[in-house]
């Protein structure tokens, strides 16, 4: 496409949500540099869906402040914001007996007027985006025949349809075999575009995102590039599991090596 | 990309019904139907009027005599009495416009009340408008005041907007709709009204006043006249446009509400829209028509099997489609057990459910 994807940064300051009287943020202060592709990491509760979606404005914070760019992302209209953000979530399931081609277009839902038709440039983007998934033979199926993964893909496309400078995952891979997960994962590392992702395996974080941010019960554990947030204290603490902190041998990025836990009996 | 694809040729296959397909075509071809409807609709009922007759009436007038619009070597009728000509003008072109506007009301805003509550089991009467209606039309029915239909529709439309606005009471949260709890509070004062209005029959006992609430209760257009037309025309118009300009959103609630909000949906503002312009445009049909049933839940599910789930073909064709359907339901109820004149609100299931399943059918076995 002619579109030349470019990023735009992401700052949340002091962030704090709770939902249904449930503390789930606290005091959360996330930077995601221009053009990065930061992983966001933590264990199960820590609060990673909830802040993702508080960053993409899902919602009402109950404290914090949260810009993309210069903006602040509750003071933008929807529409523009949808047009710079896009997210994709864990679980987004339909009933609907939609086209793997209809989903993809919905991206392209904040950049028309109401009344206006899908252009050809439309259609164009949402064909190129489901061929960067891999997915362009599906077009024509029923979303309902596709597998967990295939619709996963689906929806990276639609996000990548809506032509944002920054691209919101929440877990990403967590429906993909090993191919298709380093493959989603190198696509949106050099898609040019901002990426924040949620990701629950530690290893694929270190391969490809050059920034992290831990949370560990509502707050920032730490942040920072893999070589130094990745550390055997860390682990133990966040995840409450024994690590040994190695280097890859053909990337040399950080691998961790896990030691199974004594279980009691 | 490195991973296996598929040759091209697989591409096509499975394409989806009505996409890219000549839709302007089925738009027309569903126009004609419904103006063909009309015109013919009127011309059947227990006096027999030809359709050349009921052309030349409905010409003259609105004003368009001088024109001599002569379609299909149609115009000018021999031996059209006075009596005639106010025949169709008074009482058949208002009962078919108004089974019309009902028949397409209902579809379109049966179609936007499952997409915004996410449930294939809603219908415009969900929100306890219908027993709200009831309750209304009934209680001016028991009270006896002598005010006509014109007051039982009053009192319908009263019923269904106080029906209405406690429902959105009851289910809104800090201001916010959430589908679950419209759902449950529309039941729940659905339940109360109709418990009420049951009351109100059996405290009465009046036989007369019974038969009267029966009949409102089960739907019928028989009292249809031109003054309502106009209302009913004008809620039913505005409820198109403000539903044509939602379609496109809508599509983006297909994920639910906070996939619709990433693709820049102000959710809570089109759902708070939407329900009321649904609730105004239901209070004033059923106001005029009693409850129908039927329409408002299958046809946009029709439609749907038939071109696909994308609002902008789902709305427009629903309302076609609906209104086509109800005309000539109505035609039946009219002449099919005559002289009695049936309800059209039990004839729209009797006739609409074997269709229903028929295309249901076709759907999943294609």
């Amino acid at each position: 496409m002619t579109h030349l994807a470019e990023g735009e940064s992401l700052t949340a300051a002091d962030v704090s949500w709770s939902v249904d009287g449930q503390h789930i943020l606290a005091g959360v202060d996330v930077q995601v540099p221009t053009g990065s592709f930061t992983g966001l990491l933590g264990p199960n509760g820590s609060g990673k869906s909830t802040l993702l979606r508080g960053l993409a404005r899902l919602g009402k914070l109950d404290e914090g402040v949260v810009h993309i760019g210069s903006d602040n992302v509750h003071r933008l209209p929807r529409r523009a914001l949808a047009r710079r953000l896009a997210l994709v979530e864990q679980n987004s399931a339909t009933d609907i007996d939609l086209r793997v081609l209809d989903v993809v277009l919905l991206g392209r839902t904040p950049h028309r007027a109401a009344l206006q038709a899908d252009s050809a440039t439309d259609r164009a983007i949402a064909v190129h985006q489901l061929e960067r998934v891999d997915l362009a033979h599906l077009a024509h199926r029923r979303w309902s025949t596709l597998s967990g993964g295939e619709q996963q893909r689906v929806h990276l496309a639609r996000a990548m349809t809506q032509e944002p400078s920054l691209l919101v995952l929440d877990e990403p891979t967590n429906h993909l075999d090993v191919g298709h997960a380093l493959q989603l994962l190198a696509m949106v590392q050099h898609s040019g575009l901002t990426v924040l992702a949620a990701l629950h395996d530690l290893n694929l974080a270190a391969a490809f995102c050059d920034h992290l941010v831990v949370l560990h019960q509502g707050r920032v554990a730490a942040s920072g590039p893999p070589e130094q947030v990745f550390t055997a204290d860390l682990l133990a603490e966040v995840y409450g599991v024994e690590a040994d902190v190695d280097l890859h041998p053909r990337t040399g990025r950080p691998h961790l090596w896990f030691h199974p836990p004594m279980v009691p009996h | 990309m490195s991973l296996p694809s598929v040759s091209r040729a697989e591409r096509r296959t499975d394409a989806p019904a009505g996409t890219g397909g000549p839709l302007g075509l089925v738009f027309l071809l569903a126009l004609a139907l419904l103006a063909g409807s009309v015109v013919v609709s009127v011309a059947l009922g227990q006096s027999d009027l030809s359709v050349r007759e009921v052309w030349t009436v409905a010409t003259e007038r609105l004003g368009l005599g001088w024109l001599r619009i002569d379609l299909f070597g149609l115009h000018g009728a021999e031996g059209l009495t006075e009596l005639r000509a106010n025949l169709v003008w008074e009482m058949r072109l208002p009962r078919v416009l108004t089974a019309a506007l009902v028949g397409g009301g209902l579809a379109v805003v049966g179609a936007v009340m499952q997409t915004l509550t996410r449930n294939p089991m809603a219908d415009p009467y969900l929100l306890g408008i219908s027993s709200g209606a009831s309750l209304g039309a009934v209680a001016v029915i028991v009270a006896g005041l002598s005010l006509g239909s014109l007051g039982v529709a009053g009192g319908a439309f009263l019923g269904a907007l106080g029906a209405f606005v406690l429902v959105l009471a009851l289910g809104q949260r800090s201001g916010r709709l959430t589908p679950t709890r419209m759902i449950l509070a529309g039941v729940a004062v659905g339940a109360f009204a109709s418990a009420v209005t049951s009351f109100l029959i059996i405290w009465v006992a009046d036989p007369h006043a019974t038969q009267e609430a029966q009949f409102w209760l089960s739907g019928s257009l028989a009292s249809a006249r031109l003054p309502t037309v106009y209302t009913m025309a004008a809620a039913v118009l505005v409820g198109l446009l403000v539903c044509g300009f939602a379609a496109r959103g809508l599509n983006a609630f297909a994920f639910g509400e906070d996939t619709a909000a990433s693709l820049g949906i102000d959710v809570q503002r089109v759902r708070w829209v939407l329900l009321v312009v649904c609730a105004l445009v239901t209070g004033v049909l059923v106001a005029g028509s009693g409850t129908i049933g039927f329409v408002g839940l299958l046809i946009p599910h029709a439609v749907r099997a038939l071109v696909g789930p994308d609002h902008r073909r789902v709305l427009p064709l629903s309302a076609l489609v609906g209104a086509v359907f109800l005309i000539w339901v109505d035609v039946v109820a009219r002449i099919a057990f005559e002289p009695r004149d049936l309800p059209v609100g039990i004839m729209t299931a009797m006739l609409g459910v074997p269709v229903f399943l028929w295309i249901l059918r076709r759907k999943v076995d294609r």
